[in-house]
């Protein structure tokens, strides 16, 4: 096992200092880019404890997706970085003190933390074992029988989610110019050739 | 001491010389594929094509690879120099790293993995973060526009070529490519392969196959009549060079997917004797071929889409197609109890 924590200690250490990196680079495209450095390393994470369907979804849809959008925006704005950070000494006070009330918050909650006897059975449920059942099966069975319902939930509120994200940015513009496919395959020769006798000197 | 050394160092050196094999392999096949590329767009032009280096200009990717590895390697003084120099390692290296888990014949695969399918999809998906960052850091608005077509045009096929597979994975019962090959196996030959009952995903895998990896007719992000050469503009030598591998790596994983999950992978197309006799990776090798010509042909023939016309035919027309087939394979897999 000695490869397997060899592992562990490279992914995490380059997903911590990558962690790092995202908030203390200057350029934000950096950030980003160190950001998807963090998120690949925790799919390293995932494969080393056995699970890899997770592991590959985090890097089709967090990685492959969600990412390529969010540097698609950070490469679009212009921001200015020496800009934004002239206020900092002003706002760290007012930032420290709002991450105190979290942090303080955070450890109150957890430090009480206690599952309920119901909760506990399910997280004891036995898991099968890798040479049984694949990843992709045993998260399969649960999350369409015992959580049918939070898959549904979790997918309707994606849906009101997406609507919103139309709704917001739909614009109606009256003025545009808009492809119709049908009209122009409905051309015939009548309707879209006009054939006028011109006479010499004269043009029309 | 003895013990890592059999535990870790064997099977070490298996896999390292299994790689190094499946890589001079590779090369070697993009080198012919991009030779047969540029004569089938020749002949359809009438043209000679490539035919000066070696018999009938056989040799000819290898002159080009000289010639791009001798070159001096021009980094734009305004660039951002390690993101310039990364991205094309980036492309190359997740093309290269992809091929891993596709199996060859029974048996003959790098990485047997469970989710082969689902490595697959995560690479490929992967590799639009070379483009996009190419195209940002050349600093140039060519390389930037046709990095953010690129990015904007792969994530919107990625979408329908996710349900195309969801459809298989359903009709084969695992999202392992040798298990997914297997189930296509039976009495029929090649009419039990999925081509004929996915005919239309079939259809619809390959169209976004060509889009996902940038080929004419829908290679809008190196569009030159518009873009110059769009996210490659700046680039040069081997940087471009790792960029062009890359591109052609990702074409023939892309041709290999088709023959994996519609084209029956290593089996042959009838199992009766002339055919079995031939081995399973020469089936392989044979469909990877086919499915390039096909490829070739399309570009040859199919002027250049117009970018409003790519966004229709990618959300408009693919996504609610392959999202009605997977609903319509679901149901025939539950009404007739097919479902494996």
């Amino acid at each position: 096992m000695i490869l397997a924590t060899i592992a562990f200690y490279i992914f995490a250490a380059v997903a911590v200092v990558a962690g790092f990196l995202v908030i203390a680079s200057r350029n934000p495209v950096h950030s980003v880019l160190f950001l998807i450095l963090a998120f690949f390393n925790a799919a390293g994470l995932f494969v080393l404890m056995g699970a890899e369907f997770l592991a590959l979804i985090l890097l089709i849809i967090y990685v492959g997706a969600v990412a390529v959008l969010f540097l698609f925006v950070v490469m679009m704005l212009d921001i200015d970085f020496s800009e934004l950070r002239e206020g900092f000494l002003q706002y760290l006070p007012v930032g420290a003190l709002i991450g105190l009330i979290v942090l303080m918050e955070l450890v109150m909650v957890f430090g009480t933390w206690a599952f309920t006897p119901e909760i506990a059975a399910v997280a004891a449920s036995p898991i099968p074992p890798l040479n049984e059942m694949s990843n992709v099966e045993a998260i399969g069975q649960v999350m369409y029988t015992q959580y049918v319902y939070f898959f549904q939930a979790a997918g309707m509120v994606l849906l009101v989610a997406m609507i919103g994200a139309i709704v917001l940015t739909l614009r109606k513009r009256p003025n545009a110019r808009r492809q119709v496919i049908a009209d122009q395959v409905a051309r015939t020769k009548e309707t879209g050739l006009e054939i006028r006798k011109v006479d010499p000197g004269q043009g029309l | 001491m003895a013990d890592i050394w059999i535990t870790y160092g064997i099977p070490f050196l298996i896999i390292f010389a299994q790689s190094l094999g499946l890589l001079v392999a590779l090369l070697l096949f993009t080198a012919y594929i991009l030779y047969a590329d540029r004569k089938i767009f020749a002949a359809v032009q009438m043209r000679r094509g490539p035919n000066v280096v070696g018999p009938w200009g056989l040799l000819q990717s290898f002159a080009d690879l000289t010639k791009f590895l001798f070159k001096e390697v021009i980094i734009p003084s305004s660039a951002n120099k390690g993101v310039f120099l990364l991205a094309p390692i980036i492309t190359a290296t997740l093309a290269l790293g992809t091929w891993a888990v596709v199996p060859f014949s029974d048996g003959w695969v790098i990485a047997d993995i469970n989710v082969g399918i689902l490595y697959i999809v995560a690479f490929s998906s992967l590799g639009v973060y070379g483009i996009i960052m190419g195209g940002w850091a050349s600093n140039s608005k060519y390389s930037f526009l046709g990095a953010l077509r690129s990015a904007a045009q792969m994530v919107s096929y990625e979408v329908s070529m996710g349900f195309v597979i969801v459809c298989v994975l359903m009709t084969a019962g695992s999202l392992n490519l040798s298990d997914i090959v297997r189930a296509q196996s039976g009495e029929a030959g090649m009419f039990n392969w999925y081509w004929l009952i996915h005919f239309p995903v079939f259809v619809i895998f390959f169209i976004s196959a060509i889009a996902e990896t940038n080929r004419p007719p829908f290679d809008l992000p190196e569009a030159e009549s518009e873009l110059v050469a769009g996210y490659a503009t700046e680039y040069s030598s081997t940087p471009f060079l790792l960029f062009f591998l890359g591109e052609f790596i990702s074409i023939s994983l892309m041709a290999a997917m088709v023959t994996i999950l519609f084209l029956g992978g290593w089996l042959p197309p009838f199992d009766v004797v002339p055919f079995n006799l031939v081995p399973g990776v020469i089936w392989f090798v044979l469909k990877i071929c086919f499915v390039f010509f096909v490829f070739a042909i399309v570009r040859a023939y199919v002027p250049r889409y117009r970018y409003d016309q790519l966004m229709r035919l990618g959300w408009k027309v693919f996504l609610p197609l392959s999202l009605a087939w997977v609903v319509v394979t679901a149901s025939v897999l539950v009404a007739f109890d097919l479902a494996p």
